[in-house]
């Protein structure tokens, strides 16, 4: 009796999920399908459409042949600047937040209260405000134009969520076990060797997850600080439809824009878990 | 501690500082560094933004003259209006599908994990690309229109991203598209921690599901709905990223955002003092967000230390 009443509703919650899950999909389906159509096809056509002849040369083009401002070098390169990048800046400002997360949370020091909260206030302060001292800290150290200047804002402006997010793990772990290994003479390195970071795993990968996904899709510092060969690929994708405005090769971009999106695709689909934490992690400061 | 065990060995203190010299620098060194640019970089900015600098800073004070130019100016104003509709479109749409995502993937539904990954997978995307793909869903001439078109129905209209009175629109809608997916994961998660004894006393005192729904479960939801409402709305006053892919700030300069007109002040037109105006304004927008968000997390804070 009392399952058969809710019968219609269930129905209803289950049309309503398939409804916005389709939307969800929508864009990506799209995407997915015009790099694989011919540019030809979606021009006689739309946007939106079933390959006709499945053209998978799109791929190799968008990956090495297609002409960005007069070099036809695909967007290989800037993929690879994007990588030059983000894989260093990930790494070092990781490690840094764990090392300074851990110095706030469980050795302290005079002041560490007072830094921490300074060090967080850069998850709120807009890059706007950081854009012309950037621009003339860069040129003073002759980092302009150079994947190490990116590497290096990444990596300092990154240590906000770095050392929050490690500083927040850590306060957890007790206090004794710290007390217990400095009495008996180890020092800041060998505790956080030894100690903290075996425990650290989850909020690590957290952490990586979170750098890569944002230094990844990082833009607005690309486009500013770097032109032509030495973009990363968020720039060079808007610097591609520029390009093309005249003469559109949309089978070519979307196989451009699946390729670029992929790596952070796949981390969020491997990684899931890690990085919703890391979302609910950065808003719930 | 440190001079218990420089006692203890008899090691002298400076002796004890060199060798403690790494650890010092690991210690300090980022995070000094860290602090040193945000505080800096503010003062820098703000200062020139009191200076007649254009393409390169110079020196000098000219009062509020840049704020002035900067506030009268069409485009700015333009940019302002944009960011309070866009805002607070963006902000409440997302939170009504953040939240009615959450309240169904919470009816105990099958396949709730993929659907989960569905809704969320947008947020690892970048907004470039996210812009880019909606220009072409959007544009007129390929995207929706023209597939309704190609499927029979000529007198279909969705024109809005070349419509300077609705291609705001198209932003919010790509806004939502990509970052709802937050607001239910935040509600989901509150939905879950919601104390299963107060449900069931509801159901005792003869609460139907609906009832016990928008009297009990929802209301424990507001402190979690304004968390995301700062969040998107901090979003929302630095877009950027997004509007440049979509509309490049077009048709004509139908949608400004301030972080376009900051980028066009410093980069394109090279006014720096304005563009640095533009960028404390922006500044203070953001502040006016926060402040009172901050005011309101140490109100309730002290109140949850003495209850």
């Amino acid at each position: 009796m009392r399952e058969r009443s809710f019968v219609p509703s269930r129905i209803l919650i289950y049309l309503a999920v398939t409804l916005f899950a389709a939307a969800y999909l929508a864009p990506l389906v799209v995407v997915v399908l015009n790099s694989l159509r011919t540019n030809e096809e979606i021009a006689q056509s739309s946007m939106i459409g079933w390959p006709q002849h499945w053209a998978w040369a799109n791929y190799a083009l968008a990956w090495s042949g297609f002409c960005v401002a007069e070099t036809c070098t695909g967007i290989r390169p800037y993929m690879l600047n994007s990588a030059l990048v983000t894989i260093p800046a990930t790494i070092f400002s990781t490690l840094l937040g764990a090392v300074a997360g851990y110095a706030v949370s469980l050795w302290r020091f005079r002041g560490d209260n007072w830094i921490y909260g300074i060090v967080t206030l850069g998850l709120f302060l807009p890059q706007q405000m950081r854009l012309l001292p950037w621009t003339i800290v860069l040129r003073d150290i002759g980092l302009i134009n150079t994947l190490s200047g990116l590497v290096l804002i990444h990596t300092i402006q990154g240590l906000s969520f770095t050392v929050l997010f490690c500083r927040n793990y850590y306060v957890a772990i007790p206090y004794e076990l710290i007390r217990a290994a400095r009495i008996d003479g180890a020092g800041f390195f060998r505790i956080f060797w030894r100690i903290i970071l075996p425990l650290s795993a989850p909020i690590l990968i957290v952490t990586v997850i979170w750098q890569f996904t944002h230094i990844w899709n990082e833009f607005l510092y690309g486009v500013t600080f770097t032109t032509g060969q030495q973009q990363p690929v968020t720039a060079a994708l808007i610097a591609l439809s520029a390009a093309v405005a005249d003469i559109p090769q949309h089978g070519v971009q979307s196989a451009a824009v699946i390729i670029a999106a992929l790596p952070t695709l796949l981390i969020y689909l491997f990684g899931g878990r890690y990085f919703v934490r890391g979302l609910t992690a950065g808003a719930v400061k | 501690m440190s001079n218990a065990a420089a006692v203890a060995t008899g090691r002298p203190a400076t002796t004890e500082m060199v060798r403690r010299l790494p650890e010092y620098l690991m210690i300090w060194v980022p995070l000094l560094l860290s602090a040193a640019h945000l505080i800096s970089f503010s003062i820098w900015t703000i200062w020139i933004s009191f200076t007649p600098s254009t393409l390169v800073p110079v020196t000098g004070w000219v009062g509020l003259r840049n704020y002035n130019a900067v506030l009268a100016s069409r485009n700015w104003q333009i940019a302002f209006d944009n960011l309070l509709l866009f805002g607070i479109a963006f902000v409440l749409l997302s939170l009504v599908t953040g939240l009615l995502l959450a309240i169904l993937l919470d009816q105990r539904i099958r396949g709730e994990n993929v659907l989960r990954t569905i809704f969320l997978y947008p947020l690892a995307v970048s907004f470039v690309v996210t812009g880019t793909v909606w220009s072409w869903l959007l544009n007129p001439g390929i995207g929706i229109e023209k597939l309704v078109h190609d499927l029979g129905w000529t007198n279909f209209h969705f024109d809005w991203l070349v419509n300077r009175d609705m291609a705001i629109w198209t932003i919010v809608i790509a806004a939502i598209w990509q970052s709802s997916g937050f607001a239910m994961a935040l509600f989901l998660a509150g939905l879950r921690s919601v104390d299963t004894d107060i449900v069931r006393a509801a159901q005792i005192d003869g609460a139907g599901p609906f009832r016990t729904y928008t009297r009990v479960i929802l209301p424990t939801l507001w402190p979690i709905t304004i968390t995301v409402v700062v969040v998107q709305l901090q979003f929302a006053i630095s877009a950027f990223d997004l509007v440049r892919a979509l509309t490049n700030g077009g048709p004509g300069i139908a949608t400004q955002l301030p972080a376009l007109v900051v980028y066009d002040l410093m980069f394109q037109r090279s006014q720096l003092g304005r563009g640095a105006a533009a960028a404390v304004l922006m500044l203070l927008i953001l502040l006016a967000v926060l402040l009172p968000y901050a005011a309101w997390r140490y109100v309730r804070r002290r109140q949850a230390a003495h209850a």
